[in-house]
């Protein structure tokens, strides 16, 4: 049996799956950013294999799979960077708990 | 055979560690197993012939992102956060949801016929990234790294201590 | 059945690889730095064990193995035994793409990938992720700053690595090391062409090589911390940084995995700056060998002259002085190349 295109999406649709559990059960605010990391490869995945599959010749999808990596870095970066100052403010990175705004 | 065996060992190393990672109450522990997830969807760029893309993902997801979240778990909470509640009220529903998305996902990705051209990649997989990033994406390329530059300069704005 | 040939054929050449790593880089790597150490502060180091204390580090090793593996009550004991195993077995891949020459009709590499370069930065980073779980989970707060401090250190000192690595990408055109070898022969006593001397562009191209050479060798010595960069296992702060905790063989893992790392590195210089194997008269393994080794002893020198910088210092001279040094020398390898 040969590996095709469906193998990639169904495993990538699993990832994808597990990274949106993740985002919607956790309360810490990092373990969220956790899940949004996860669903990006997810759809890496599916971008690159896309491109193995359906059009081979260009490498479109090894591009889009680029900028989508340096955007979940800058992503994590100023994620990571706004959960050390909620920290420092409020002692709290529960997403539940930061409600300052909330009346 | 050999690419089929390897295919399942790769999904197994990528989707059994994503699992502790959204559901270990330890947080060190799960954003541990974020690394041999990042490795395994490597191995699957390495399959599907983007070793570009494969060096990158090593590069930037295990090699910096992985290490910026342990380094914010550590420094908040006082590491594990095993003492305090993880998950929140609406867990099952959570579960349901992504659940069912998934499900959905599954069945229209493999119903829907899509076009297999056979061929093959360049042969030079750097060359062609790169000759792809400066011409025909040249836009995308100088927008991301605008992206990232702005990005720098906000993080260490917003994480910066207030003097 | 191809396939399991090639699985069987990758684990013979690690293990052949990693032993002969192991020999080389701990073994010969201990010594000659408590030699140079030695002869540096005009003392003799190892003499008692073997012809010349040759036979020290064996003797050490035994010793090593010989000890109890001791796990503090509130380690996380799985993260704390898995930590020194990642950094070596990271260590050691980044070997993977070292060239050692020609010899019985092929270039000695065990992959030559054509994304070399990016490969051997991939697995330095890597690193980092074992060294700051090491110093978490040994629950000991010297540890934890070591850990600390060596992530915000490598993090940091990769940047200007592979930016220095950017100028013989540049003149080659090619990450594959072979590649890049293959790039520097001919000229004269097949030296010419190395990119230290300019490569193909002469004179011009020296200002930039020699300059990323420098750079290289500086990221380097921060990237393995090494001293005058070696914050996380500061002795006179933190006690012994992240591997405070650990004891026997899983603190000669890590020892292991410095080692093999620095001799990487002085490796890479070699064959991004030094022209590899190309040398006039020797054959081609042995002028890898003595570049490699020369490089080694630059970096014992280092050691054993310089004190130790401060953090600031140190992240001050990465992003304010390196990192935008290491922009302009991409720019002018570009003005050259055009």
């Amino acid at each position: 049996m040969q590996v095709g295109l469906n193998h990639y999406l169904v495993v990538s649709a699993l990832l994808f799956g597990l990274g949106l559990f993740g985002i919607l059960s956790r309360r810490n605010a990092v373990a969220i950013l956790m899940g949004i990391e996860l669903m990006l490869n997810a759809t890496n995945i599916n971008v690159v294999a896309f491109n193995r599959y359906v059009a081979p010749a260009a490498v479109s999808g090894h591009v889009f799979a680029l900028v989508i990596i340096t955007l979940a870095a800058c992503e994590a970066a100023v994620g990571l960077a706004l959960v050390m100052a909620v920290y420092r403010n409020l002692e709290t990175i529960h997403v539940d708990e930061i409600n300052l705004m909330k009346w | 055979m050999g690419e089929l065996a390897a295919f399942i060992i790769l999904a197994i190393v990528t989707l059994l560690p994503a699992v502790v990672v959204v559901t270990n109450r330890n947080l060190v522990r799960a954003a541990m197993s974020l690394i041999p997830s990042f490795l395994g969807v490597t191995g699957l760029f390495v399959l599907l012939g983007a070793e570009f893309v494969a060096g990158i993902q090593i590069l930037i997801y295990a090699g910096a992102i992985a290490v910026l979240i342990l380094f914010v778990i550590m420094l908040t909470e006082g590491g594990t956060g095993l003492a305090v509640r993880q998950v929140n009220e609406q867990r099952q529903w959570g579960a349901l949801t992504a659940g069912i998305l998934t499900a959905g996902l599954v069945v229209i990705l493999l119903g829907t016929p899509w076009q297999i051209t056979a061929g093959t990649l360049p042969r030079s997989n750097v060359e062609a990234v790169g000759i792809a990033l400066l011409t025909d994406f040249v836009l995308a390329f100088e927008i991301s790294s605008l992206v990232l530059l702005v990005s720098l300069v906000g993080a260490l704005v917003i994480a910066r201590r207030e003097q | 059945m191809n396939w399991f040939v090639e699985i069987l054929k990758a684990i013979l050449l690690t293990v052949v690889l990693f032993t002969f790593l192991a020999v080389v880089a701990a073994m010969l790597g201990v010594l000659a730095e408590r030699k140079i150490s030695g002869w540096i502060q005009s003392r003799l180091g190892p003499k008692h064990v073997g012809p010349q204390g040759l036979l020290q580090t064996v003797a050490d090793t035994v010793k090593l193995l010989q000890k109890e593996h001791i796990t503090p009550l509130n380690a996380d004991a799985l993260t704390f035994n898995i930590a020194p195993v990642m950094v070596v077995v990271a260590a050691l891949l980044a070997w993977m793409i070292i060239p050692f020459g020609p010899a019985f009709g092929r270039v000695l590499v065990v992959r030559d990938i054509n994304i070399g370069l990016l490969f051997f930065i991939a697995m330095a980073s890597l690193i980092v992720i074992g060294i700051l779980l090491g110093g978490w989970s040994s629950n000991n707060k010297y540890a934890l700053l070591g850990g600390f401090r060596a992530a915000s250190q490598m993090i940091s000192y990769e940047i200007p690595l592979a930016l220095a690595m950017m100028v013989p990408i540049m003149m080659a055109g090619t990450l594959s090391t072979v590649g890049i070898v293959e790039a520097q022969a001919g000229g004269t006593l097949d030296m010419g062409n190395w990119f230290i001397f300019g490569g193909r562009f002469q004179w011009r191209g020296v200002i930039p090589s020699v300059i990323a050479f420098a750079m290289f060798l500086t990221a380097a010595t921060a990237e393995t911390n090494r001293v005058p960069f070696d914050l996380p296992e500061a002795e006179s702060e933190l006690v012994a940084g992240f591997f405070t905790e650990y004891t026997g063989m899983r603190f000669a893992l890590f020892q292991l995995g410095e080692y093999a790392e620095a001799f990487a590195m002085a490796a890479l210089a070699s064959v991004l700056f030094l022209g590899g194997w190309h040398g006039p008269v020797l054959p081609g393994v042995a002028w890898f060998f003595i570049k490699m080794f020369a490089l080694v002893f630059f970096l014992m020198w280092v050691r054993w002259t310089y004190p130790r910088l401060r953090f600031d210092q140190l992240l001050n001279l990465s992003w304010k002085g390196l990192v935008p040094l290491g922009f302009l020398l991409v720019l002018l390898t570009g003005w050259l190349l055009v």
